[in-house]
């Protein structure tokens, strides 16, 4: 094996690869050639670093050198500067990686500090189409002591104990699972891997198959000896190619080294899985939906019992847990369930991996143990919301979730307090919302995505959803009325107690959460007709701000109406708010900041 | 819209799909596979493809009718030479996405989940694209852009109306 005196590790997660990190890593290969570097420093694609706010990102081993926000022209620097002479590049250094001067470790970042990596312990670090990268990290370790050493019955106690919960949203435990697949009879089983990542604003799972998608095929292997099968599938959003291609790469190392085929490990266990691709439709992610569509059908979900443990995959029993379920794992495997389980709180075991997006500095992926407060992810973590702007709630469990207000930000993150306060983990979306965001407005975005993701099948959620849909629209425009606010909620208890899958019965949360925490603003729309944050248009209305206004006459000139009146020059200018059509171009064109909406 | 489909109907692209079709018979449930591969070959699967794997697969031609009008993947007609998805996940929705999406429907005057009538631009509505430190997003065929503001938006679209 060679030794490189330095490591270039360029993420190559969608986040940055969608900012030019493929031509960085590129132009580091380039230059490291034409300077006669090859034989000296290695250029590693890696997964996610999290971080996504300060991509592309590269790091440069070993002086742990965090470069972000680089620009393809930087590469020249840092190879120049850093690689030729040693000095690393203290201006394209992420910037709260410098303290007095000093450049600390990336772990000491507010970012990295609070977190613990245990699902996503090898992204950003290993390349994820090099096989061997990840054995080198213990892999498929775990998978051979089992296959070895422990009988099935082991393997599933061990999960047990370690007090593992599904990573997809129910949180249901995930040996249970496993105990009920394993004792289920049939002479053909499945096991299988929910990878369609639906709700908008996470992409935890995408991260995993992108940056380490060799712990996926080595877990569900373990699952398939586990449980007594010999064929896995992996269901895909198509959305995703690099994590379907980093996938497939994979299998198909696995398969060359024999490590999914016949006799694995020169044992009698046999498995080989493969990539079944979805098609863009949420209601997918529902277990007994993504059955329905691996069988070459509508993704529609179906009424349970049976569950897919007895009756699964073309009738046969299988095990069905997401992809954040799979990563943890061979860890447990490693390390004990005993280590597992002393992370987490009572009920809620291990460490939860959340896309933290929205309103907050520092987008990204993150991980942390369960049991860390909200305050902690938003603050330590998220580094607190940008351009000073008031927090006003935190959204979890994506269109399945609810909206968690200020005043609950000290709770500590898992199952149980989740869906106390009327939200839920999901599967780990974790969406920042600021002042200048109205709650009616989010209410009426996830209801719109769930109308259109609705797949049909049962009456509650298809019309249900849609007849709340209506009602909102009518208080964003305007025209809600007092009964309305009632109608809503006793629809979405109804729509709650009687959809058929937990896409319906989950639905109405987003109105649920919204309308008990912020019902000020619900009744500002209704009786003052009036939107507190400025956003739903009906309710806007555009002023000149007299002490501001310069007279230069730039927004009359933009208006399309002609409804902005006042002399150049002499007079401050006026909106006739009965003909504007509130289309905000005077807003964006005034250069002195003189026009508010409210 | 009619004339648009025939194009696509070439003999080379049914050739395509039959060696898409021989790669999964004999599989079990090979018809989203088949359907996904029909929708890269073809840009879209219209009645007459729809008809072709029906045939092949001895799969009920309402069976597949069904699977295709459920996915948003699949498509009756072909997409125009560049589509448009402004990403509209909650990351980007509050952070102003609407606002953009509604921009570039005023631009190439095509409403959202439309094609212009000369072919040129779709306009999609997308599902999170996963790029939420990006956000707000808009991609334009294999293009991203990231970080926008409203004002952004004309300059960008010039690039591709030409």
């Amino acid at each position: 094996m060679e030794l490189y005196r330095s490591h270039i590790l360029v993420c190559g997660g969608t986040g940055c690869v969608s900012s030019d990190s493929l031509k960085i890593e590129e132009r580091f290969i380039d230059l490291i050639e034409k300077n006669d570097l090859k034989n000296e420093a290695k250029v590693v694609k890696t997964g996610c670093f999290g971080l996504c706010e300060a991509g592309p990102i590269v790091i440069v081993y070993p002086e742990g050198a965090f470069y972000s926000q680089l620009k393809v022209e930087d590469v020249d620097t840092i190879v120049s500067e850093h690689l030729v002479k040693g000095r690393i590049v203290t201006d394209l250094l992420y910037k709260e990686s410098i303290q007095e001067g000093e450049m600390q470790s990336i772990n000491d970042v507010g970012f990295y500090k609070k977190q613990e990596r245990v699902a996503l312990r090898n992204c950003g670090v290993i390349n994820p189409e090099v096989i061997e990268e990840y054995i080198a990290y213990d892999g498929y370790e775990a998978l051979g002591r089992v296959l070895t050493d422990m009988t099935p019955e082991e393997v599933i106690q061990i999960v047990k104990d370690s007090g593992l919960r599904g990573r997809g949203g129910g949180g249901f435990p995930t040996g249970l699972k496993w105990d009920f697949t394993a004792k289920a009879e049939g002479d053909q089983k499945y096991v299988a891997c929910n990878a369609d990542e639906g709700d908008p604003g996470a992409f935890m799972d995408r991260s995993v198959l992108e940056g380490d998608p060799h712990v996926i095929i080595e877990s569900m292997a373990i699952a398939a000896y586990a449980v007594g099968a010999n064929k896995g599938y992996v269901y895909i959003r198509a959305e995703y190619p690099i994590a379907v291609n980093r996938l497939q790469i994979a299998i198909d190392q696995a398969k060359d080294m024999g490590l999914l085929g016949e006799n694995i490990f020169d044992t009698d266990f046999s498995f080989d899985m493969e990539i079944r691709l979805g098609a863009g439709a949420f209601v997918c992610g529902e277990e007994t939906a993504l059955i329905n569509s691996i069988e070459g059908k509508r993704g529609m979900p179906r009424p349970r019992p049976p569950f897919p443990a007895v009756k699964g995959i073309f009738n046969k029993p299988t095990l069905l847990n997401n992809v954040e379920t799979y990563a943890n794992v061979p860890q447990i495997i490693l390390r004990g369930a005993e280590w597992f389980s002393s992370i987490g709180t009572e009920k809620s075991k291990g460490t939860k991996v959340f896309a933290l997006g929205g309103k907050i500095n520092n987008t990204g992926l993150l991980e942390i143990p369960m049991g860390t407060t909200l305050r902690e992810a938003i603050y330590d973590v998220g580094g607190g919301i940008p351009n000073g702007k008031a927090f006003k709630a935190v959204q979890t469990g994506g269109p399945s979730g609810g909206c968690i207000p200020a005043a609950h930000i000290d709770t500590p993150i898992d199952y149980d307090n989740l869906i106390e306060l009327g939200s839920m983990m999901g599967s780990g979306g974790m969406i920042v919302m600021d002042e200048d965001n109205c709650m009616v407005d989010i209410a009426r975005f996830f209801l719109d995505f769930t109308v259109e993701e609705s797949c049909g099948k049962c009456t509650p959620c298809r019309d249900g959803t849609k007849r709340m849909l209506e009602m909102l629209d009518k208080i964003a425009a305007g025209t809600g009325t007092v009964e309305d606010l009632t109608k809503l909620q006793t629809l979405a208890k109804t729509i709650k107690n009687a959809s058929l899958c937990g896409l319906g019965q989950t639905a109405p949360n987003p109105v649920l959460s919204t309308l008990h925490y912020f019902m000020d603003e619900y009744e500002a729309h209704v009786h003052e007709k009036r939107c507190p944050a400025g956003v739903c248009k009906a309710l806007l209305n555009y002023m000149v701000i007299d002490e501001k206004c310069k007279k230069c006459g730039i927004c009359a000139a933009k208006c399309p109406v002609n409804c902005i009146s006042g002399t150049k020059g002499k007079t401050v200018y006026h909106i006739d708010t009965e003909q504007c059509i509130k289309c905000n171009a005077c807003l964006e064109a005034c250069p002195f900041d003189a026009i508010k909406k409210g | 819209m009619k004339e648009l489909v025939e194009k696509v109907l070439t003999e080379e692209n049914f050739q395509q799909l039959d060696q898409q079709i021989e790669k999964v018979r004999g599989t079990k449930g090979p018809l989203m596979p088949v359907l996904t591969q029909a929708q890269k070959i073809f840009g879209c699967v219209p009645y007459e493809v729809q008809k072709y794997v029906s045939d092949e697969l001895k799969v009920p031609m309402s069976d597949i009718y069904g699977v295709v009008t459920f996915y948003s993947q699949f498509s009756l007609v072909p997409k125009g030479e560049y589509v448009v998805g402004v990403c509209m996940g909650t990351a980007c929705y509050v952070k102003n996405a609407q606002p953009i999406l509604d921009k570039i429907s005023e631009i190439i005057d095509t409403k959202t989940g439309e094609t212009s009538p000369d072919g040129k631009f779709t306009l999609e509505a997308t599902r999170c694209i996963g790029a939420c430190g990006l956000a707000p997003v808009i991609t334009i065929n294999e293009d991203v852009y990231g970080k926008l503001d409203v004002k952004d938006i004309p300059g960008i679209m010039k690039k591709y109306q030409g």
